[in-house]
């Protein structure tokens, strides 16, 4: 029983005052208001006001907001440019995670540094590439012409520009979580005599399915939210080329606050959504 | 399925997929995202020298670019100072809400930013909810650069305070002891001992802040007014040379608008080894 005695003795032997590594009680008191004074000013405010301003008019002027042949036609546009963006970008996330986090090559963190390029790059430069290349005098401008394929102006634009803006989405979720798997149970797999996609589907995936899930929750969240390079190689047109987000900016213009609020807060609802994902599955993960 | 090659490497490439997984990612990410970029750069090539130079100094294009380099950079400047604040509190102190406030910190990345564009704007207009003190103490916050400023803020919120967070959370509070054992008083400690070892992640925070701000438009165009010479952005006069057909311009400036965010992607992955440096040698 010598345990208590000893433990009493190092703990006086070396107080642990708490002040020694905190700050005093007014400087924690201070800090912690500025804190919570600047991201409900930023943060919190602004997702308010989203929904506040939708239901200004109240319950009925927010629902009649989509009763409106424009506002449906944007939802389904934006409905199948997500559709098709993020599972190309759900396939080459899964491939480029795959290619560099099972081996090692030449050039690795270079492919690393150019997924993440889109990131940096501005939204209406994603758009105008695409005007370069398929627009009127662009380079396959009028080859897709004779195809009789419209691209600017039209749905593969849009799909082409959304594509470009969220590729790193996935494959940036995807990266860390399988380096830090590592590849042992991989390689134990293929020792069991496992094929290389049955290794992957029941190896490899189970381990980061949750990540997968939230860089998909993620991706469509940007796709669906995607403005400049869609309003650049879209030509914004009502009823034909506009996605929610430049059906907002229209009715915005228009002094059509409610139904521009109305669909701003789908949009709104989906990021809050893909946030409290994230939370839990973080949660999960440490619990 | 062996090739020779391959048995003679056992140790490098087991799995399987290699080529394919590879191959697939290099080929879309060059369909996709290089092949396009590079497309700005050859029809600039096309152009002369001349004409590519009197166009992007021309004074309404050099406007631009004070305004989106300038306040891109008080945007993350701020977003250093608080962030920083922010990173502090939410791993050091507890409070109610926390996890609440943790949890939002991300909303920029989620949030479209044509609807933070319309929300900020309503918010500080001369009627909105904070623009009524503000225009009563004759500060236009909607429709100026104080909007720009605002707008790139929400926008660059979120990189700072989540590249700070795991460095502050893998700090060794052993050091801070040992400090204040050595009689240094806290603000000593933090300026000596913690601050060079998150420095690193600070400036990465405050670069991804500024790449971020720098091609910003969505949340802009509402909230800035977009009057020429005094709150038109780049990526914004870009688009109007678009719907005048003028090609070319629009080819110049995106050209120097791809440079500058090379230049800071270059920067942001110097700071990120050394980062990381930082990491292993502290174990």
């Amino acid at each position: 029983m010598h345990t208590p005695k000893l433990h009493r003795f190092r703990a006086a032997a070396l107080p642990r005052t708490p002040s020694a590594t905190t700050e005093s009680p007014a400087v924690r008191w201070l800090l912690t208001a500025i804190t919570v004074t600047f991201l409900t000013v930023f943060l919190l405010l602004p997702l308010f006001t989203v929904f506040q301003q939708a239901f200004a008019r109240g319950v009925e002027m927010y629902f009649a907001s989509f009763d409106d042949r424009f506002v449906r036609h944007s939802i389904r546009l934006t409905l199948m440019t997500a559709a098709i963006a993020v599972p190309l970008n759900l396939i080459f996330g899964v491939a480029a995670a795959w290619a560099v986090t099972k081996f090692d090559f030449r050039g690795k963190s270079l492919l690393v540094t150019i997924i993440d390029l889109p990131f940096s790059v501005s939204p209406v430069i994603a758009g105008f590439v695409f005007i370069l290349i398929f627009g009127a005098h662009g380079y396959l401008g009028p080859w897709v012409e004779q195809m009789g394929i419209r691209v600017v102006f039209a749905f593969p634009g849009i799909v082409l520009a959304t594509t470009f803006g969220t590729v790193p989405f996935i494959a940036r979720e995807l990266i860390p979580l399988m380096e830090a798997q590592g590849r042992d149970e991989e390689y134990a797999a293929m020792t069991l005599g496992a094929s290389g996609w049955r290794t992957f589907f029941k190896v490899t995936l189970p381990n980061v399915k949750w990540g997968l899930f939230y860089g998909v929750i993620l991706c469509n969240a940007r796709a669906m939210g995607e403005f400049g390079g869609v309003e650049v190689v879209s030509g914004s047109i009502s009823g034909r080329t506009n996605t929610m987000t430049l059906q907002i900016q229209q009715l915005y213009f228009d002094y059509a606050t409610v139904p521009a609020f109305a669909l701003a807060s789908i949009l709104a609802f989906l990021a809050l959504l893909t946030l409290i994902l994230k939370n839990a599955l973080e949660w999960w993960a440490h619990r | 399925m062996q090739s020779p090659k391959r048995s003679l490497q056992p140790n490098r490439r087991v799995l399987p997929g290699f080529g394919l997984s590879l191959g697939f990612a290099v080929a879309y990410l060059s369909l996709i995202v290089l092949i396009p970029l590079a497309g700005v750069f050859i029809r600039a090539s096309g152009m002369s020298w001349d004409e590519f130079w009197s166009i992007v100094t021309s004074r309404q294009v050099v406007a631009t670019y004070k305004i989106t380099f300038g306040v891109s950079l008080a945007a993350a400047a701020t977003n250093a100072v608080f962030g920083l604040i922010a990173a502090w509190v939410l791993v050091r102190y507890s409070f109610p809400g926390k996890k609440i406030f943790d949890g939002i910190v991300d909303l920029p990345f989620a949030l479209p930013t044509a609807v933070a564009g319309i929300a900020l704007t309503t918010i500080y207009a001369q009627t909105g909810f904070l623009g009524q003190f503000f225009y009563a103490w004759g500060i236009e916050t909607a429709y100026s650069r104080i909007g720009i400023y605002i707008a790139l803020t929400f926008i660059g919120l979120p990189f700072v305070i989540r590249c700070l967070q795991p460095v502050l959370e893998d700090l060794d509070k052993e050091v801070e002891e040992a400090s204040a054992t050595l009689g240094a008083g806290r603000w000593r400690t933090f300026w000596r001992i913690i601050f060079p070892a998150i420095l690193p992640a600070w400036l990465t925070g405050f670069s991804l802040a500024y790449a971020r701000a720098i091609g910003e438009y969505g949340s802009v165009i509402f909230i800035s007014g977009n009057m020429p010479f005094r709150t038109e952005i780049t990526p914004l006069v870009i688009v109007k040379f678009l719907e005048q057909f003028q090609m070319a311009e629009a080819t110049a400036v995106a050209a120097v608008m791809l440079v500058a965010s090379f230049f800071i992607l270059f920067f942001i992955n110097i700071l990120q080894r050394w980062s990381e440096s930082i990491g292993k040698a502290r174990g």
